[in-house]
């Protein structure tokens, strides 16, 4: 593959509490906001709480989810006093930090979140071709905490995270770790994971050479959810034991995935074995999300380098 | 020698409530009460009548711990005294309807047992809790459970503290039980720990029949871990946390820390260490619901209760 040359990632956002009780990211960016920079950095690095009110509050949010508030419909929408915060917040933040797919926003979106799944370390982006967000994930395999690449296919209008406000961008997703919860482990893991994406920037920005390779990416392919009673909607089984906590081991069809409350086991019935993740997320309840799967792929990235 | 007159008699414990919810984020007891209600034959008992029961519906429908202050801390004497008016928090009306209903508290129409099903982010496994030393029908069950669930290991935890013991929503029975499992996060149910609460009312229920039946249970002992401290994160002057639970003891529920041992990791990577005099058994530690209530983990030691035999009062 022929080497690319590409601008240099200049403008950085670091982003934290985009869901208020997600605290390993809030307690970073509280942390980052604290040393206040000195002029002399190598790259311009804002440091922003995404959502100040549901942090305050420690809830994933006030009224709407401000992590599904970035399509291009939801940020040229009308909003006045009475919309929802989040509403009002995504464009707040698409002004400051974008306006997305525009010229004037972010080089590089990292957007900090926790998960009560056991994903590891994940890189959460929509494209499987961004060899900005490809070559950090193969910088962060050298991370004491293995680092995963997830590809949602979603075309950039209808993206609707605020990872997606930058050039380029990715959800920083490290689990398990319960809301509410700072755990010093994945604290430090996420530290770390910032701090390795900011030394490949800088790297970058001076001219390093990245040699091409190869990266396994983990392209999302569906939702399940759990089994519910068709009048209540009440959930009727909980993830398997033998499924919790497995997140990207391979799921084949047969193997179990929800164990009833009655005692039956319930198993995968898909055709195609997929690599589970987000296994029991505990705010994809509502969203009628058990686990999400993924297919994946070996792709090849480019040498990069800037021009 | 036979000790025949130091068995205790005990009235016989006809009504038994299972309270799910009264925090409406944890979410193995609201499932099996939930369940319960619809289906109650893997509850009912022979001459028992056994309640399950939501404590906190709004709170449930929101899956959040409260709406508008702790429902576990609320059967106070002066919450459950306070005249009904408009304004009264949401969860102090709830319990004076709940004391109304299961109680009231002290009184002899009070219910006999309540089992109160919660889950924790901490890694305490399954755990029992007491607060009274001298409950001889509430040690005998716990002994009870212990054996039936072994190997797994139930832990008892003992709140007998004159300032930290608060009042739940249990303590408007006259034998209050506390269910806690963990770790599990808020919002979530884990098959695993679902299985264990199960499990662990299934036995309680069964001792339960089997002492009303009249079953002698002989003397024992049981081993506790009785409430010490409550020890907070280290703050800044506006009131935030400036250090986390340090990995060494983060999951450690139940393990001796000594003196010298790492018990906090500051953000900027500062080992904090216990600098307590004794050997103390840490637990509730990182429970996302107190980092409100100023509580890191709380400390407690190691005692060995004794309990008489029970059996049911003869009429």
């Amino acid at each position: 593959m022929k080497a690319v040359a590409m601008p240099t990632v200049s403008r950085v956002a670091v982003c934290g509490g985009t869901h208020g009780n997600e605290l390993a990211g809030i307690y970073l960016v509280r942390e980052m906001l604290k040393k206040r920079a000195d002029g002399t950095e190598p790259v311009s690095v804002v440091t922003v709480m995404s959502n100040p009110r549901a942090a305050q509050l420690c809830v994933r949010y006030v009224e709407t989810d401000l992590n599904r508030c970035f399509t291009r419909a939801a940020l040229s929408a009308p909003v006045s006093e009475t919309s929802p915060y989040e509403m009002v917040r995504s464009q707040e933040l698409n002004a400051l930090l974008g306006p997305k797919a525009s010229m004037q926003a972010v080089d590089l979106l990292c957007d900090l979140h926790n998960t009560t799944a056991n994903t590891g370390l994940c890189l959460i982006t929509y494209s499987d071709r961004d060899w900005i967000c490809l070559h950090i994930c193969k910088h962060l395999e050298m991370a004491s905490t293995p680092v995963r690449y997830v590809h949602f296919d979603i075309p950039l209008n209808e993206a609707y995270s605020l990872d997606s406000v930058g050039k380029h961008g990715f959800a920083m997703e490290i689990g398990p770790q319960p809301h509410g919860v700072v755990r010093s482990v994945i604290f430090s893991a996420m530290q770390e994971g910032v701090q390795l994406m900011m030394d490949w920037i800088c790297q970058f920005n001076s001219g390093t050479l990245f040699e091409g390779g190869w990266v396994d990416v983990y392209t999302m392919v569906k939702n399940i959810d759990y089994p519910r009673d068709s009048e209540t909607h009440v959930i009727t089984a909980a993830v398997h034991p033998d499924l919790q906590d497995r997140d990207f081991c391979l799921l084949h069809p047969g193997d179990p995935m929800f164990l009833c409350f009655s005692g039956e086991t319930l198993r995968y019935r898909g055709k195609e074995a997929l690599y589970p993740f987000f296994i029991n997320e505990g705010a994809y309840y509502e969203k009628g999300v058990a686990l999400s799967l993924a297919r994946k792929r070996r792709v090849q990235i480019p040498s990069v380098h800037i021009y | 020698m036979s000790s025949r007159t130091n068995i205790s008699c005990l009235q016989e414990a006809k009504r038994v409530a299972i309270f799910g919810g009264t925090h409406g984020n944890e979410m193995s007891g609201i499932t099996l009460v939930n369940m319960w209600i619809q289906n109650s034959a893997e509850i009912e008992r022979n001459g028992l009548v056994i309640k399950p029961f939501i404590s906190n519906p709004r709170a449930v429908e929101k899956c959040t711990r409260y709406i508008d202050t702790d429902l576990n801390r609320a059967f106070t004497p002066e919450n459950l005294s306070a005249p009904d008016v408009e304004g009264l928090p949401y969860e102090v009306q709830r319990a004076k309807e709940m004391n109304r209903m299961f109680g009231p508290k002290g009184s002899s129409d009070a219910y006999d047992a309540i089992f109160d099903l919660h889950n924790t982010t901490s890694n305490m496994g399954s755990t029992l809790i007491l607060e009274s030393s001298t409950d001889l029908f509430n040690l005998q069950m716990v002994h009870y459970i212990k054996k039936a669930m072994a190997p797994h290991t139930c832990s008892v935890l003992l709140n007998e503290h004159p300032q930290l013991k608060y009042s739940t929503t249990r303590s408007v029975a006259k034998h209050p039980i506390g269910l806690e499992v963990g770790p599990q996060p808020q919002g979530v149910l884990r098959s695993n720990v679902f299985e264990f609460m199960r499990t662990i009312l299934k036995h309680a229920l069964d001792f339960i029949e089997l002492f009303n039946s009249g079953v002698e249970f002989p003397p024992c002992t049981v081993d506790v871990f009785r409430v010490q401290e409550r020890m907070d994160y280290p703050r800044d002057t506006n009131g935030n946390i400036t250090a986390m639970v340090h990995p060494h003891l983060q999951d450690c529920d139940w393990e001796p820390l000594n003196r010298g041992d790492p018990m906090f990791l500051t953000f900027d990577g500062r080992t904090v260490l216990y600098e307590g005099a004794n050997t103390v058994y840490p637990t509730f530690i990182n429970e996302a619901a107190y980092y409100e209530k100023q509580q890191a983990f709380m400390t407690t030691c190691r005692e060995i209760l004794a309990a008489n035999a029970i059996r049911k009062a003869c009429k």
